[in-house]
């Protein structure tokens, strides 16, 4: 029995009076890999923010690695091994690309000594393909770039459960080959990963299994061939 | 000091005149704040300048400060719309230092106010009509009209532009930009230029308030930061963005400030504004009308 | 794209782990040698040289400390004032119940100035920067409330401070404030070195650029902006302290006084918020120049050009020194 990593209940979040997350379930099991899609606006970003701790639900729990994680703040769920990558990149941009790693490694796994937290970063900027460019301002980095930084700061903190936020966003067909071989690289030395993205060859690749949010609530979960295969989803996609 | 009913109505009267004033001083904040997300802390300063342009204008030109507030505020709202392309240029774009967006405005703030005492130094000014001299009976207290009229000016002010931003397309826009500025492009329109044209407002809403202020005070240049914490303390006390709560907040306030002075002397009423806005940072900092 | 990439040229050097603690041992040995200087040829400099330095050692300081929050972490504080001011009036109020050695008002001015800073701090920084920025007005306002109507502190007529005897090595009272705040001034340049080099410091830089980003990555940004603040504020504390000794006479307009107000912000941003060092060019720079031309315009005047060049600064050369500098260096290359 595969053990469960992170598990969201009854999730309901509102902004306003507008019902963005409505009673969302979720559950991601140690070493899985899952696709996480649904139209623009759906609120997968609404969801994601909730699991990391940057937004509060109204409703709900969640769950990470058997601890309740539903009030425990942004960055100590980080150190747990919960992290994320953010759909528009947000590098720190006022310090090198090298820092930018050393960030999570100094906060999120606690390293203390300055050259152990250098080299590591270094080590890390050469996995994602980053290791020239790190004394580099982020400013100066491509949009691919960017998003390997994103990934490498999310690596760096060690994770558990890596959410990966629309990361292949815009890349061209071997970009995003290369995304996808890195997660892979990462699901095989037991990262459990969430992916969520709009390209659905990606998804359909990577993951093992599939979640479609629309307008705020789950409408299907299940084996990637069976959940594209139902009503409701192809509606969401295609209309009607 | 004695208690007295008598003096609690007299404050809570004065301090309801008195708000529909500090209305007109924070509806330029609410828009530019609140609504468009730009710390004007400078606000004041703008509105000192009103009412140091009252001043010069009724000493060198004979105006009335009717006649002064017709010239000076489209006056204003052009240099508020070129000042608004200017930070935009400079400082929006720039898109990560909300420091320097901050501090930036603080420098305009002390330029004006060390300006105003360099031209016309620190004494007291004040202008006199003859018309505003005279007290009207509300009730049994007397209110004089330099005070009155400030307050039904200030109510003026809140009123038309509720109606401009309901109901013009431009004002819609801006209500809208206030919003959700991503969506809005998505549309189509241009939110620089709502956003410019709502600065121009809110500058034009600073003239006016600075030329009401004369009305109602002399004035002199260190009053421009006691009106920092009077603005902000109304449009965060009534919901950022919110035009109604700005009215109430306002109101609040001037009550709240008429009640301090009555009991314990003016001595403490710049606490007040400022005392108000920590405790509502503190336990509701969303206001009462926000969300 | 990618060429764009190739062009911009590496932020700054990296310097090799040992050389990191050189620049710290630097602005150690640069105070010590001050104070020796100051003291060996101290019948030598004339009364006048020893006021203009306080006042811009007092702005390196007050700069410095702001830094600490506002460079480094992006929160603008515009109450220097009214931490200066807790500092002033702690020496005050300890004088008047119990003369006592000014190290310990120093030390109480800055654990009090610390607290508050604490306390506003854990009331506003959950907030977006702005409204942490007003609270530190509203603060400054407050305090200058309560002290006007504060008779046993002099209220708004001040009050007069005498200054105690000096010890036989130095040649006057003054001479020891100056020696004291040069000892002041290096104390809170090394602090704000060690914060800059330090997880702390690297963290703030982190919440500045981008906070909910700075969390994710297991950064506990409440916490040290916090330590910021605190750290700040206690600065500004120990700055305030000397002060009434230094004037003899003390009154709110003087220690909330615009002149600190502005001059502890636009001095950093001048001089460069990224680096330790940029407050302290920034208080040489604008401080010698306010000395300088106070003598032939007014104080007012003197304001208003200080005004002008924090506004022209920021809008055409926002790095200040610190970014000019380092914009020669990397194109040297």
């Amino acid at each position: 029995m595969i053990p469960t990593i992170l598990e969201a209940t009854r999730i309901t979040k509102r902004f306003d009076g507008f019902a963005a997350l409505t009673t969302v379930d979720f559950r991601l099991l140690k070493g899985e890999r899952v696709g996480l899609i649904g139209p623009n606006g759906s609120g997968k970003s609404t969801f994601v923010n909730c699991l990391t701790g940057i937004l509060a639900p109204d409703e709900g729990s969640i769950t990470f690695d058997a601890h309740d994680i539903t009030k425990t703040p942004a960055w100590l769920r980080a150190r747990r091994g919960l992290a994320r990558t953010y759909q528009i990149p947000r590098p720190f941009r006022g310090i090198t690309v090298r820092e930018n790693i050393e960030v999570p490694l100094r906060f999120a796994v606690g390293h203390t000594s300055a050259r152990a937290i250098t080299e590591s970063a270094q080590v890390i900027l050469e996995q994602v393909g980053l290791g020239d460019k790190a004394e580099f301002s982020p400013r100066g980095l491509t949009q691919v770039e960017l998003r390997k930084l994103e990934l490498g700061r999310a690596l760096a903190a060690q994770p558990k459960v890596l959410i990966a936020d629309e990361v292949m966003a815009g890349l061209s067909e071997s970009e995003v080959d290369e995304i996808l071989e890195l997660l892979n690289r990462l699901n095989a030395e037991g990262i459990s990963i969430l992916l969520i993205e709009h390209i659905m060859r990606a998804v359909m690749l990577f993951s093992q299994r599939i979640v479609v949010i629309v307008a705020g609530c789950k409408i299907a979960d299940g084996l990637p061939d069976d959940v594209m295969k139902q009503e409701e989803v192809e509606r969401a996609y295609l209309g009607e | 000091m004695e208690f007295s009913w008598d003096l609690v109505i007299n404050a809570i009267v004065t301090g309801v005149i008195l708000g529909g004033f500090y209305a007109s001083v924070a509806i330029g904040v609410t828009i530019a704040f609140g609504m468009l997300d730009i710390v004007n802390i400078a606000h004041p300063a703008f509105m000192i300048a009103g009412a140091y342009l009252a001043f010069w204008g009724s000493e060198k030109c004979g105006f009335d400060p009717f006649v002064s507030m017709a010239v000076f505020a489209p006056c204003g709202y052009l240099f508020g719309r070129a000042f608004y392309r200017a930070y935009h240029f400079f400082f929006e774009r720039r898109g990560d230092e909300s420091l320097q967006g901050l501090a930036f405005f603080f420098g305009i703030l002390f330029i004006v106010e060390i300006g105003v005492v360099l031209i016309f130094g620190v004494d007291y000014r004040s202008i006199s009509e003859p018309y505003l001299e005279s007290t009207i009976g509300v009730g049994f207290v007397s209110v004089p009209w330099r005070m009155l009229v400030p307050f039904l000016v200030g109510l003026g002010m809140l009123g038309s532009i509720n109606l401009y931003l309901s109901r013009t397309f431009t004002g819609r826009t801006i209500l809208a930009v206030s919003q959700d500025v991503e969506a809005l492009r998505l549309v189509g329109a241009n939110p620089i230029h709502a956003k410019e044209v709502a600065f121009g407002i809110a500058v034009a809403t600073a003239i006016i308030a600075g030329v009401l202020l004369i009305i109602i005070q002399p004035v002199e240049p260190s009053i421009t930061r006691e009106y920092i914490g009077r603005a902000f303390a109304i449009c965060v006390l009534g919901g950022i963005a919110s035009i109604p709560g700005t009215l109430v907040a306002s109101l609040i306030l001037g009550v709240a400030e008429a009640l301090t002075t009555t009991f314990y002397g003016p001595s403490w009423s710049p606490a007040v504004s400022f005392g108000l806005l920590l405790l509502t940072l503190i336990f509701r900092p969303a206001g009462i009308f926000g969300r | 794209m990618s060429n764009q990439a190739a062009s911009v040229p590496p932020l700054r050097k990296p310097l090799p782990v040992s050389g990191r603690s050189r620049s710290g041992m630097a602005i150690i040995l640069i105070g010590v040698a001050l104070i020796v200087a100051t003291m060996l040829f101290g019948s030598h400099i004339g009364e006048y040289y020893y006021l203009a330095t306080y006042t811009i050692l007092q702005f390196i300081i007050l700069g410095t400390a702001w830094n600490i929050l506002g460079g480094y972490g992006g929160y603008v504080n515009f109450g220097t004032a009214g931490f200066f001011a807790i500092g002033c009036y702690t020496t005050i109020v300890l004088n008047k119940i119990f003369p006592m050695p000014l190290f310990f008002e120093m030390f109480v001015a800055a654990v009090t100035a610390g607290l508050i800073g604490l306390g506003t701090g854990y009331l506003t920084l959950r907030l977006r920067g702005v409204f942490f920025s007003i609270a530190t007005l509203a603060l400054a306002i407050v305090l200058q409330t309560l002290i006007v109507n504060w008779s046993f502190v002099g209220g708004a007529r001040g009050v007069y401070v005498i200054r105690p005897a000096v010890s036989g090595i130095f040649i006057s009272y003054v001479q020891f404030l100056v020696v004291l705040m040069v000892g002041l001034a290096t104390f809170a340049i090394f602090v704000a070195w060690a914060v800059e080099k330090s997880w702390i410091g690297i963290g703030l830089a982190a919440i500045r650029d981008d906070e909910a980003a700075a969390e994710t990555s297991g950064v506990p940004s409440l916490r040290l902006k916090l330590i910021a603040t605190t750290v700040s504020g206690a600065l500004m504390g120990m700055a305030g302290a000397p002060f009434p000794y230094y004037v003899t006479y003390v009154d709110p307009a003087t220690a909330f006084g615009l002149a600190i107000a502005v001059n502890s912000i636009a001095m950093p941003l001048v001089g460069g918020t990224a680096a330790w060092w940029g407050p302290v060019v920034g208080a040489i720079l604008l401080g010698s120049a306010q000395q300088i031309l106070t003598v032939t315009i007014s104080s007012a005047a003197n304001l208003f050009i200080v005004g002008i060049l924090l506004v022209g600064f920021l809008t055409l050369a926002p790095r200040g020194v610190v970014g000019i500098v380092r914009g020669w260096k990397r194109g040297r290359r």
